[in-house]
């Protein structure tokens, strides 16, 4: 069940997606039973480790999943209307005019033939009903407002021309173009220096809170959920493991991965001797274990853990899928 | 300290002159421009610095991959820029390196046990079951199983395989290990297993490391020392609580402002670095701080009351050259001179 979120009517509801790949040795699930909602102006935080299954969970709500990955089961709805089932053409409308994407590494999601401007403006077109004059204008006003000095000029460089941040900069506002509602950003600041880090959080943080821009952002850095997120979702192989207020999840975390995953994290403020590790690794997905798929690694483990799989059950003000929550 | 330390490196300075295109003159790129520090053994010694800041060179200098343009560094009494050819081959042991990715690192059509003995093979005349004895004890001592001497690194996760990228450098009894963004290909809860690797072999071998990062929090953690570099040159060095307690320099303060805070009641609103990091192609030295941060350099010029009094107690030093780190131009030219005086008194303190 999608729980509700503050601020009302959610904007996005993701209800039971699993995403399945079959392979010549049998179907591997990528993305098992993961439901949350996003509000209008929210920020959803999505953090784990490589191959946890964040990055995919987006790349199904967009309707990117590369063959022969698949939504197996479960709905997408964005504004209460499904569109996980809809026709490629109509897809493709929704995707930029409503959702917008910044994937990680913006030299990828840039053409590098085509002139800055020119994939604003043919975005804008593509999207909205708007002059060539307009849309120009508005493209110079979108670079300003990421924070592109001498927009004026910059529109007519190619994106070679551009520094990593500044790209990334060109990226958001390639995907604010056609004011989307909602914004998948998969890993936006990771292959940035901390300094440029910071300026690309501060943009979006702004542009949320100015245009009420619903954010999904993946990533493998609490750090930067911590600075931005107003929910949090951690995934384990495939699944939520811990949903909540993005203070409650890393002040008191419910779940045992959740615990150990902050005690692993080096922090500027508080001092350790030693870092809390979790030992071994998240499980492949052809050998994820039964019951909870954390088991194996869980310092707390007891014999339900190992034979029955535990769904989210709500703790205090998060919820966590731990059977040592369930009396 | 009277005793020499393990390496000291004294205005080590690495050039490339790169082509700036056909039918233009040739550019030098100053990746390294006089950087100077000790290391201590048994001690961790951090780089910090953004991409383009010369950590990466400075790594390539102090493991002998190349050969500096100008300076010099003593490893173990020896002069290695000055060193003769066989003098240069007994050293290279006392030097090994881990790289930033153990995907790449690990050369794949190898079995664990055969990379953990070739650099006995090569540079030892042990016999080929002293190596194995030697490989399978290695292996224990970082944490894998004695089943895993036979795998292939496919078979490995990402921790795993930085285990064994740290087990082969470790078999030459290295004094020095040079580790390359160890833990940034890796996720945290891995991370964290490897930090704790490093430190407890630290502890049991007394190695010391030359660890370079650009994550704070990480350095915070591991290091003992700390050296803080902008476009090839220190801009701040200093014991790791000195310099996270009181950071002197303009550039460090706004590298820890942009680190991301784990405590999202502390979110930043702090000064945050604007613009990019150069590359040190064109020698600019007094744009250097203002371009990458305006709003710094205009405090500068406005002469804020910190700065000035930082000012003031430069002037005092006899000269730039003799405080051992090469200019870094603020407004001001000498702000260096102090930070290197600052780290030292607080060290001693």
């Amino acid at each position: 069940m999608a729980q509700t979120t503050p601020g009302g009517a959610p904007l996005l509801e993701v209800r039971n997606l699993k995403v399945e790949f079959p392979t010549r040795r049998g179907t591997l699930v990528a993305v098992d039973d993961v439901s949350f909602a996003i509000a209008p102006g929210e920020v959803l935080g999505v953090v784990g480790e490589s191959g946890a299954g964040k990055s995919l969970t987006g790349a199904a709500i967009i309707g990117l999943l590369e063959p022969p990955g698949r939504i197996a089961a479960g709905q997408v709805l964005l504004e209460g209307a499904r569109i996980d089932n809809l026709p490629p053409e109509a897809m493709r409308k929704i995707r930029g005019r409503k959702i917008g994407a910044i994937f990680q590494d913006p030299l990828t999601s840039l053409n590098p033939l085509y002139s800055v401007g020119r994939q604003l403006i043919e975005t804008m077109q593509t999207h909205l009903d708007i002059s060539a004059g307009a849309a120009k204008q508005r493209a110079i006003e979108l670079l300003q407002s990421t924070g592109i000095q001498a927009a004026q000029q910059r529109i007519e460089h190619y994106p070679h021309q551009f520094s990593g941040g500044m790209r990334q900069r060109v990226v958001i506002a390639l995907a604010l173009a056609a004011e989307p509602k909602l914004i998948i950003a998969d890993e936006p600041t990771t292959a940035l220096d901390v300094s440029i880090q910071a300026q690309i959080i501060a943009l979006l943080k702004k542009l949320c809170r100015e245009h009420r821009t619903a954010v999904m952002l993946v990533t493998h850095d609490m750090g930067v959920i911590a600075e931005t997120a107003d929910r949090v979702a951690v995934m384990y192989a495939g699944r939520i493991v811990e949903i909540g207020p993005v203070a409650d999840v890393i002040h008191r975390p419910e779940h045992p991965y959740t615990v150990g995953l902050m005690g692993s994290i080096p922090s500027l403020v508080t001092e350790t001797e030693r870092l809390a590790q979790i030992d071994g690794a998240m499980p492949r997905l052809n050998a994820i274990p039964a019951g909870c798929a954390f088991n194996p690694r869980c310092t707390r483990v007891f014999e339900r853990c190992r034979s029955e799989r535990p769904n989210l059950i709500p703790v205090n003000t998060t919820q966590a899928a731990c059977w040592l929550h369930a009396r | 300290m009277t005793l020499m330390p393990l390496l000291t490196a004294t205005n080590l300075t690495r050039h490339y002159t790169v082509s700036g295109g056909l039918f233009k003159p040739k550019v030098v790129v100053r990746a390294l421009d006089g950087v100077s520090f000790e290391l201590p053994a048994g001690r961790t010694l951090a780089v910090v610095g953004e991409s383009g800041c010369g950590k990466s060179t400075l790594a390539r200098q102090i493991t002998m991959i190349e050969t500096p343009t100008a300076g010099e560094f003593w490893l173990d009494g020896i002069e290695m820029t000055r060193a003769d050819k066989l003098q240069r081959k007994m050293a290279r042991p006392l030097v090994q390196m881990v790289f930033q990715n153990p995907f790449a690192s690990l050369n794949p059509r190898k079995r664990i046990g055969t990379m953990l003995e070739e650099p006995l093979l090569i540079n030892t005349p042990l016999t080929a079951g002293e190596r194995e004895d030697q490989a399978r004890a290695m292996m224990a001592r970082v944490g894998l199983r004695p089943e895993h001497y036979r795998r292939f690194p496919h078979m490995f996760s990402g921790g795993q395989r930085q285990r064994v990228a740290v087990a082969r450098a470790l078999m030459l009894n290295p004094k020095i290990v040079v580790a390359d963004e160890p833990v940034s290909a890796l996720d945290v809860s891995i991370q964290a297993q490897v930090l704790n690797l490093l430190m407890d072999l630290q502890d049991e071998l007394g190695v010391a490391y030359l660890f370079i990062s650009h994550n704070l929090a990480v350095v915070e953690h591991i290091a003992h020392d700390v050296l803080v570099m902008y476009l090839g040159k220190v801009v701040e060095s200093g014991t790791k609580e000195a310099l996270f307690a009181t950071p002197r320099h303009p550039y460090t303060r706004a590298l820890l402002a942009s680190t991301p805070s784990l405590d999202p009641a502390q979110r930043r609103t702090k000064n945050r670095p604007q613009g990019r990091t150069l590359v040190p192609d064109q020698p600019a030295p007094r744009l250097r701080v203002p371009q990458a941060l305006p709003a710094l350099a205009s405090q500068v010029r406005r002469r804020s009351p910190a700065l000035a009094n930082l000012r003031r107690a430069t002037s005092s030093l006899p000269s730039r050259r003799r405080a051992g780190i090469a200019r870094f131009t603020l407004t001001p030219p000498e702000p260096l001179g102090m930070i290197r005086r600052c780290s030292h008194s607080s060290s001693a303190a």
